[in-house]
């Protein structure tokens, strides 16, 4: 597995950007397609955060400086970040590890994490809700789903927390790419896989798409049924 | 003609695209998104679709001329396709990258085959019209008018 040590230029004391100054909030986009990225960080920007938009799962946890241990959730730029909206399949790590490897790290397990697919999979939801995710996007993204995103900054406690980490009952991992049999986008990639822990699945779940996609009223009924994760 | 004539011109023939369905809502709010602030926006974003279409038509040409054609390989490509075409709002362009999908699925090479010759189609279709909209757009512009909001 390469490291890539991130040396000098970072900071150990951030500024403290109130999260709750949606002017300022600070957005970690992550995205492998540099379309998506593009449309995210316009998306942002329209809607007055600060976007910084990497391309993989790896470049956002150096970004955060997860990949070495420190004790403070500022970027090498010295920013604290607020939320981070990532991909859901990309190559080497996807928006699901990523998102447990936030979870899992002390540091950062508070930051609101959100979640965005082309593929509109129920199981995939649940499972990223489970996670600690706090929403789920269908991609496109709209504008209304960014100008949300402020809603989740300003909470102090969540629902999600007590669920980050330990009660992923759903084991079974779900391959990207719909047909193969084992973990298949990081075929494209010449990167090492980062989670050793996947492991080859039969997508005898079939992910079957939703005609009316599971859009904004549903969601949200989701995320404030009390403790109700379906 | 005129600048009010132009103007008509451009938002009958993005009604027209709309219809047709070769572009969808997604390309309009793109436009939306568009302002003075970043009045090149659309234009860069497609311009990246281009370019990254390209590459990745070239890309699933390549991978289809293997000996031992990996249908997972050419299935990503696809995937990818189809994700920044749904992104741009290349409606039918993204239609076609689902129905290649299921050929990768069942490692048809010949689907696979069929399906590169109506995605490349359906691409160059989709490039030729929004490249026909931006001239019109630049039209305008020259002709001292602004691009007017198709609703």
């Amino acid at each position: 597995m390469e490291r890539n040590v991130f040396v000098s230029r970072r900071r150990i004391d951030g500024f403290d950007v109130s999260p709750s100054d949606s002017a300022e909030a600070h957005v970690l986009a992550v995205d492998d397609s540099l379309v998506d990225r593009k449309f995210i960080e316009k998306l942002l920007k329209i809607s007055s955060f600060k976007v910084t938009a990497v391309d993989s799962g790896r470049r956002a946890l150096q970004f955060l400086g997860l990949d070495e241990e420190t004790s403070s959730s500022v970027g090498f730029d010295g920013l604290k970040v607020d939320l981070i909206i990532t991909d859901y399949c990309m190559p080497g790590m996807t928006g699901y590890e990523l998102l447990k490897k936030i979870k899992e790290s002390s540091n950062f397990r508070e930051i609101p994490v959100v979640i965005m697919s082309s593929e509109n999979v129920i199981a995939r939801i649940d499972r990223c809700l489970e996670e600690g995710a706090e929403d789920f996007f269908v991609k496109p993204v709209k504008l209304s789903d960014v100008k949300r995103l402020k809603d989740y900054m300003m909470r102090e406690v969540r629902f999600g927390s007590t669920n980050s980490g330990g009660t992923n009952k759903r084991k079974l991992q779900e391959s990207c790419d719909l047909t193969s049999s084992e973990p298949s986008i990081s075929s494209l990639s010449s990167s090492s896989s980062d989670s050793p822990s996947r492991s080859p699945i039969s997508p005898s779940s079939a992910p079957s798409s939703i005609p009316t996609p599971l859009d904004s009223p549903v969601r949200r009924l989701k995320m404030t049924n009390a403790g109700g994760l379906i | 003609m005129e600048v009010g004539q132009l103007q008509r011109r451009l938002v009958d023939y993005t009604k027209s695209l709309l219809t047709e369905g070769i572009l969808d809502d997604q390309f309009s709010q793109l436009q939306k998104l568009q302002d003075e602030s970043d009045p090149g926006f659309l234009v860069e974003v497609v311009s990246l679709f281009f370019e990254d279409s390209e590459k990745l038509l070239n890309d699933i040409t390549g991978a289809l001329d293997q000996q031992s054609v990996d249908f997972k390989t050419v299935d990503g490509y696809v995937h990818q396709l189809k994700g920044s075409s749904a992104s741009v709002g290349a409606l039918r362009l993204k239609n076609a990258c689902v129905a290649f999908r299921s050929f990768c699925e069942e490692q048809s090479l010949e689907g696979c085959l069929r399906s590169l010759q109506e995605v490349k189609q359906e691409y160059y279709n989709v490039k030729n019209k929004v490249e026909t909209l931006f001239k019109m757009e630049k039209q305008i512009v020259a002709a001292g008018g602004s691009v007017p909001k198709t609703e």
